[in-house]
């Protein structure tokens, strides 16, 4: 879709550049002819959205971490000097904390949006397994993020996770003693959490342009999810269509950003993080971040721990297979009835977990849990490849005009 | 494909039901919540209130202050969103501890020497550090500059939803009140009402009458109870009144801001169909 660029200097300079380095040319058939499909919903202003929280995270945590302390004695009281007296630190911390939730709630809409239109079917799989290599990168960042404060709940959450991989048969230990630098989380950990803390934003940067690469060579999915067949009918340039979209939802999406910034900041960060990290204390109930919960649910839904830990990770693994495990030609879920089901019974599952992830284990929610996990394995490994087999699948329009038209043609 | 529609929405619902039943399972009928109390400092426009944290700072320093340190510096109390105490009143509070010096002197021994407003408030004089409070007390009371972001109760569904959209954030101011209000087994001063699991370490701290105020507001254990935890999120969070001024402002501008995007967005694609 993106050929040859069709850019042409206008003045001197310009054309004496663009022959030794045609970087203009990249940008403006990137974001400026590109070709957008013309029947985009608002779903899709999420990429634009997750790039600008992506450079917020950048850029505040750069700031953030010219002022912090990656030391057990000092990390905690570091953040509080952020807090207190380094001018609008708060602000920047703030910023930080509830980006990555905001960045987090970006990215599962985005994901979901995926799913229900078929968004990793051909030609798009190898753009959609470059998504969720972002997004593990991300929950792995956002974990190690999470311990850099120091307090009570870091420590724990450090603790639990790196202790996962103590369940690997025979190497274990070995690989969790390796992990924490020690025989438990101490100052090793907290050191080479930060040191990658600072490293991963910067691979994800890297996974995001060949991401974005990935999507301008095949072109964007949409709502209907037929391809592109004729450029002047079916799409319009990138600018100014999709710039201005883009950038009216991500205004919006800012409000919700800044309601959480200076209005309820603390909300989604745990009151045990207040308490400075004690070995000695263990929080009475520990609890990661919220967009970790629901794999925590299914963890502890598994009574064998290694089982439990490859649930977790297979939960999240699977994701990279969805292209193969969808048997159905038909992308869009508006054109598939059985499909549109069972997506909304994924995402109840989903929340389910989520939320039985944050309350404590008692026998009636560690059934409930069981009962989710099923069923989100259930989708990915059950639902998906049988529904493609059997499914009758409603008639899919002829071409994105096509679908545009029979839509405005109802409307008026 | 309705029928297919309701029974999915029933079945959320029916998920949801289930999830939310078995929160309520778990819940201890004789451990009630916190009850929820009106703060100056809650919501889009608040800010403390200056008398108010005044007092709460006495009920420190005459009461608390025997047994927890507060670790924050003097300075901070002249902080015209905060307490507002004068600089002479601040200079004089500081002057009137004894602090160690962060160096020894020529014969490199440890003194100590007045305060000053740019020091930090001292460890009790009972109790220069953890250990000692342990020794004596079988567990260190907790450093209270944090203390107000530092406890929480499970507010539960549906509350914690509709928490977002009101802004509630003194979830641990109402604990402190709570639990001072908490010690009613008078013949147990350890017994607490809100305290999880009731047996908590801190005997009865203050009680009616405990600190004389000079405003003339009642002396009264409610409203100890509630300056002091005012003062404690204060502490925990001085820039709060800077941090919802500035944040007004800027969800102002977003909301005109994209209010523009839209007709701006509205007029451009006009032209595409």
């Amino acid at each position: 879709m993106s050929g040859p660029s069709t850019f042409v200097p206008k003045s001197a300079l310009g054309k004496w550049f663009e022959s030794r380095l045609p970087i203009m040319g990249l940008i403006h058939s990137s974001f400026i002819a590109y070709p957008v499909p013309r029947n985009l919903n608002y779903l899709w202003t999420f990429g634009a959205i997750l790039s600008f929280m992506l450079i917020a995270q950048i850029i505040t945590g750069v700031i953030l971490a010219m002022h912090y302390v990656p030391s057990a004695s000092l990390a905690f009281l570091s953040v509080e000097h952020i807090m207190r007296d380094v001018n609008f630190g708060w602000l920047m911390r703030y910023l930080h904390t509830n980006g990555a939730s905001m960045f987090f709630l970006a990215v599962y809409i985005h994901m979901f949006r995926g799913i229900y239109f078929g968004s990793y079917k051909a030609p798009r799989e190898v753009l959609w397994i470059l998504g969720v290599i972002i997004y593990i990168l991300m929950t792995a960042t956002a974990f190690m993020g999470y311990v850099l404060p120091w307090g009570a709940m870091s420590f724990a959450g450090a603790t639990v996770i790196t202790s996962l991989f103590s369940a690997i048969p025979i190497v274990g230990v070995s690989v969790s003693h390796w992990l924490w630098g020690g025989y438990a989380v101490g100052d090793p950990t907290l050191n080479r959490f930060f040191s990658l803390h600072f490293l991963l934003p910067f691979m994800i940067v890297g996974v995001v342009v060949l991401h974005v690469w990935a999507l301008h060579v095949c072109g964007q999915n949409n709502p209907d999810g037929v391809e592109v067949q004729n450029v002047e009918r079916d799409t319009v340039p990138f600018t100014p269509y999709a710039t201005i979209k883009d950038l009216f939802a991500t205004c919006v999406f800012f409000i919700l950003y800044a309601w959480f910034v200076f209005f309820i900041p603390n909300y989604l960060l745990d009151a045990d993080n207040s308490n400075i990290a004690n070995p000695l204390v263990t929080p009475a109930h520990i609890v990661p971040e919220w967009y970790l919960l629901p794999f925590y649910a299914i963890l502890r839904a598994i009574p064998n721990k290694l089982a439990g830990v490859l649930a977790l990770f297979a939960a999240l693994a699977l994701l990279a297979f969805l292209p193969w495990l969808d048997t159905s030609p038909v992308k869009s879920a508006k054109y598939r009835p059985a499909f549109k089901v069972f997506f909304w019974v994924f995402v109840v599952c989903c929340i389910g977990l989520g939320y039985l992830g944050s309350q404590e284990v008692t026998d009636s929610a560690t059934l409930v849990a069981r009962i989710l996990s099923i069923g989100y394995f259930g989708f990915l490994l059950v639902a998906l490849p049988v529904l493609g087999l059997i499914e009758k699948t409603k008639p899919i329009p002829a071409s994105i005009a096509d679908a545009v038209l029979a839509k405005t043609g109802a409307a008026s | 494909m309705i029928r297919f529609k309701t029974s999915l929405i029933a079945s959320a619902i029916l998920a949801l039901m289930m999830a939310g039943g078995v929160a309520a399972w778990a819940q201890d009928a004789d451990q009630p919540k916190p009850e929820r109390q009106r703060w100056s400092f809650n919501g889009v426009f608040g800010t403390f209130d200056q008398a108010q944290l005044q007092r709460g700072f006495q009920v420190y320093k005459e009461v608390c202050s025997n047994c927890h340190r507060l670790s924050i510096p003097f300075r901070t109390l002249a902080d015209s969103d905060g307490p507002g105490f004068s600089e002479a009143q601040v200079k004089a509070l500081a002057a009137s501890y004894q602090v160690v010096n962060e160096d020894p002197n020529d014969k490199g021994e440890m003194f100590k020497r007045p305060g000053t407003p740019a020091d930090v408030f001292p460890p009790p004089d009972a109790f220069p550090n953890d250990a000692a409070a342990v020794a004596a007390l079988g567990k260190a009371p907790p450093d209270m500059w944090l203390l107000a972001k530092a406890r929480k109760y499970e507010r539960g569904f549906p509350n914690f939803v509709f928490d977002i959209f009101d802004a509630y954030q003194e979830v641990g101011a109402d604990y402190i009140v709570a639990i001072l209000n908490g010690y009613t087994h008078s013949d147990d001063q350890q017994w607490n009402l809100y305290y999880p699991g009731h047996k908590i370490a801190m005997p009865q701290p203050i009680t009616d009458g405990a600190v004389t105020y000079t405003d003339g507001t009642p002396p009264t254990l409610v409203n100890y109870s509630k300056d002091i935890a005012a003062f404690l999120s204060w502490a925990a969070e001085p820039t709060l009144v800077e941090r919802k001024k500035i944040g007004l402002r800027v969800i102002i501008f977003l909301i005109v801001l994209s209010t523009l995007m839209y007709f701006t967005k509205k007029r451009i694609w006009a032209n595409a169909h």
